[in-house]
């Protein structure tokens, strides 16, 4: 089996990839949103913890 | 005795102290479900041999399925842990429920358009109101459920009071997903390997099946402890741990 032919997927390409390819996707946004949620928890904490140093609360 | 077990239970379902405990858990569910999904990748798309019946389109089948068991697997994590925060009013499995929404929904969402994109040249549509399409669909209306109550809601023991609830009466939804095939003439095909009855599949097919669906299990374990992690700080934020870990970042 070539490449080409691999690619191919016995005419079925189409389907197979963007299967694999959505699969992915939903992969990588698994693993990219709660670390920008992390993110957004620690930034959102460090702000409280400033506004208090303010007020003196 | 009794009294023991709950202060272990307490001790260890401590917020502060999962956090502590997940950081060094999650590096070795990451690097499992890497390697063990690349191999079963592999194999899926290069050893396993053609199908007679659906040609090369049935490779689909290496994501459609362990997604769609996930998708289950899943909605069982958050109903069961819901269930324990409603009853034993431990905050660590509220939390638990709460991260594995997003991730389930996420799986309910990839079987039905993995499944879509199955269904179109085998059957000719993308989608047919079929039982266990239409039970699978309500699956990801019930996650999307869970997530709308739990932010919706202000007070974050109501919210998963109320959220919880609908997780758990969303149950009677499970055996129906699963049964489907059986109750009703389906245009999806039957069980072939969660029956009795031995597995109807070529064993090159049925292997990269079984290890993708352990990558699956192995990579929502540790995105659920990430997200866990993350309603922990986020629920205990006014709480000396959380203050003292955010100050020394």
């Amino acid at each position: 089996m070539n490449w080409s032919e691999f690619f191919h997927m016995g005419g079925y390409a189409f389907f197979v990839w963007t299967s694999y390819g959505l699969t992915l996707i939903v992969v990588l946004m698994n693993i990219v949103s709660p670390m920008l949620q992390r993110k957004k928890i620690i930034a959102r904490i460090k702000r409280t913890i400033k506004r208090e140093k303010l007020t003196g609360s | 005795m009794f009294k023991s077990i709950w202060r272990w239970i307490q001790r260890f379902s401590s917020p502060k102290y999962f956090y502590e405990m997940s950081a060094k858990l999650i590096p070795w569910f990451a690097v499992s479900a890497l390697v063990i999904g690349v191999y079963g990748l592999y194999l899926g798309l290069f050893v396993a041999p053609t199908d007679y019946q659906q040609g090369e389109s049935y490779r689909i089948i290496f994501i459609h399925v362990p997604a769609a068991w996930m998708s289950l697997f899943i909605y069982m994590v958050m109903a069961i842990s819901a269930g324990i925060g409603i009853i034993w009013q431990i905050r660590l499995a509220d939390m638990v429920a709460a991260a594995s929404a997003p991730i389930g929904a996420s799986f309910a969402f990839l079987a039905l358009v993995t499944g879509s994109l199955w269904g179109k040249p085998m059957w000719g549509a993308y989608w047919v109101w079929d039982a266990r399409l239409t039970s699978e669909l309500i699956l990801l209306f019930l996650y999307f459920g869970y997530m709308a109550l739990q932010s919706a809601i202000d007070d974050q023991r109501s919210a998963d009071k109320a959220s919880g609830l609908l997780a758990i009466v969303g149950v009677v939804n499970i055996p129906i997903i699963h049964y489907s095939v059986e109750w009703w003439n389906t245009l999806h095909q039957g069980a072939t390997v969660a029956k009795f009855d031995k597995p109807s599949m070529h064993i090159d097919m049925l292997i990269p099946l079984l290890l993708m669906a352990v990558a699956f299990k192995l990579f929502y374990a540790a995105i659920v402890l990430i997200r866990t992690r993350n309603e922990a700080l986020y629920r205990d934020r006014n709480r000396r741990w959380v203050r003292e870990l955010i100050e020394k970042l």
